[in-house]
């Protein structure tokens, strides 16, 4: 599914003295099936933005179009909205609440009044893409499983309600480095099996690095920068001054090319500077 | 006396609900941390770390072993308050850290505590602020600062309580890269300038690169220690356990598995970028 921001505008608590401004005057537009990482500083809108995208916030003013259809307007089915923009937060985990990891998994959909076998299909499907065996663990407590598990059903549990866009909010966040792989790999053989649209919240930029199409920068409130990530990623200055940073192979490639070694400037992943440098080697020898 | 923190054979462990059996989540740790050293635990989710760490201001208690801070036992209960004044911990979530609603009441509330004259508390409170930077927050309200600017404040809280030896467990894990930063400048700076021990339990492994030392957890035990340099050359025992090493390092250890001849306790860009330039 796309999606359409346009002059979205969010102010908390109107009228008050501690009236603030937490969007302004947002716009962007997202094609079906791309994946995008979401990057901006602790407090730059982030959250936000992404509670309006499923109508869990409702904007000061602006509108949102999910395919095309305004989210934001008078009116809206909002249950059926939320159904199609799986939102998963920051420590889902935390939301975890039945005795069985499968009823924690099936509580969505059988929210939704599907048939047994439907669910159970659904359940199967959702827990097979986080990577967590079901006949092994449908039957256990999600409280009895590691940190890293837990999260992963929790994501199950919004993936079971088969949304067309899924948002994560930082789903990484103080996961060991193989939590992080293991999670993140489910993302991306996820995108690139069911073609969802996908927006990752991230601080890494090594992460959004290696799977995002496409970066959305958030400082103030404001989408400051977008691009592919090789076109972000160029703007090491002004992201540095935004509290953010760029992957620390792109400060090896600034510092190589100042030696006098000739590598683009665009590369931003381990893979592609190690081909590079290799190159760059083999071509001097000969 | 050199030795802040001495762990010997300490075995822990606990039992997990509605199982019989009892988790060991540590079997036999022994080290030994100096006076004024900066120390990195680097290990998976479960390997213990954390545990271990809580051992350190006697949250816990060995099952077997002996754990001795600052020359006291950690079982000599007689010792619990001077103990935790010692050793003073700062967690995760900086929302969960902070109790008072203006920042410098925040840092206050330890040596409040501990029965500390008036006088000298705020003498404490405006000495530990600076010392993280943050004195210009003092009247600001906790609530309304960044993550890495919580982080700090809940630092400037141990701080104020004169400890010898701060455990950090996962300080950054919730905070952006410039938060990041901002913390572990801080927890640098502390060690360097203050002499404070450090122990820092982390999964960013380019937050380990200054340390003194890195010991490495699997499996409640230690597996691994030496220099950061050491250790981030065992890249294959390192992913192995489920770790990363930084992303130079990993670039180095590629390159070489690719034919290169470079060295493979690379952990800065700069080295990399020297061993490159005599390639040429």
């Amino acid at each position: 599914m796309s999606i359409k921001v346009n002059n979205l505008t969010f102010k908390y608590m109107v009228g008050t003295p501690f009236e603030k401004t937490a969007l302004d005057n947002v716009s962007f537009e997202i094609k079906d099936g791309e994946f995008i990482g979401l990057i901006g500083h602790t407090g730059s809108g982030k959250s936000t933005l992404i509670q309006h995208l499923n109508g869990l916030l409702k904007p000061t003013s602006g509108e949102i179009y999910i395919d095309d259809e305004c989210i934001t307007a008078k009116g809206v089915d909002l249950k059926r909205i939320r159904q199609l923009v799986g939102l998963v937060f920051q420590y889902p985990e935390h939301q975890l609440f039945e005795e069985t990891v499968f009823k924690d998994v099936s509580y969505g959909p059988k929210n939704l009044g599907l048939d047994e076998e439907e669910i159970e299909s659904r359940v199967k499907w959702a827990l097979s893409i986080v990577g967590i065996d079901y006949d092994k663990y449908k039957d256990v407590s999600p409280f009895d499983l590691s940190g890293g598990q837990k999260r992963r059903v929790a994501i199950a549990g919004v993936l079971a309600m088969q949304p067309k866009v899924l948002i994560l909010d930082e789903p990484t966040a103080g996961l060991d480095p193989k939590g992080r792989d293991e999670i993140l790999q489910n993302i991306k053989n996820l995108h690139k099996k069911s073609k969802m649209t996908i927006i990752l919240v991230s601080h890494s930029m090594d992460d959004v690095a290696e799977l995002a199409d496409k970066l959305i920068v958030m400082y103030r409130g404001k989408n400051i920068i977008q691009g592919t990530p090789k076109e972000v990623f160029r703007n090491v200055e002004t992201l540095e001054s935004i509290g953010l940073a760029v992957p620390q192979v792109k400060y090896l490639v600034q510092s190589l090319n100042k030696k006098g070694f000739n590598l683009n400037e665009d590369i931003i992943t381990v893979s592609e500077a190690k081909d590079a440098i290799l190159k760059a080697l083999r071509r001097e020898k000969k | 006396m050199e030795n802040m923190v001495e762990i010997n054979n300490v075995f822990y462990g606990y039992k997990k609900h509605d199982q019989a059996e009892e988790f060991l989540a540590l079997r036999g740790v022994n080290l030994k941390v100096k006076i004024g050293e900066f120390l990195v635990v680097i290990g998976h989710n479960g390997s213990g770390k954390s545990t271990l760490s809580k051992h350190i201001n006697a949250i816990y208690l060995p099952k077997e072993g002996e754990v001795i801070v600052n020359g006291m036992n950690t079982k000599d209960i007689s010792k619990l308050w001077d103990i935790r004044q010692s050793a003073g911990m700062v967690f995760q979530n900086p929302d969960n850290q902070i109790v008072a609603t203006i920042v410098e009441e925040d840092v206050a509330f330890g040596p409040e505590n501990m029965g500390v004259e008036p006088k000298e508390i705020r003498k404490r409170v405006e000495s530990a602020l600076k010392a993280v930077r943050m004195e210009e927050y003092s009247k600001h309200a906790p609530h309304l600062l960044s993550g890495g600017q919580k982080q700090r404040v809940a630092i400037a809280g141990i701080l104020a309580m004169k400890p010898k030896c701060i455990i950090l467990d996962e300080p950054t894990a919730m905070l952006d890269p410039s938060g990041r930063k901002e913390v572990i400048e801080t927890i640098k700076k502390l060690n360097k300038e203050e002499g404070i021990t450090i122990i820092l339990i982390t999964h960013f492994m380019e937050e380990a690169v200054d340390a003194d030392r890195v010991v490495v957890m699997d499996d409640g035990k230690i597996v691994a220690e030496g220099t950061p340099r050491e250790v981030f050359s065992k890249v294959e025992l390192l992913k192995k356990l489920g770790l990363d090493v930084p992303q130079v390092t990993e670039l180095a250890y590629e390159l070489k598995k690719s034919g290169l001849n470079i060295r493979q306790d690379i952990i800065t860009i700069d080295e990399l970028v020297e061993e490159l330039c005599q390639l040429r």
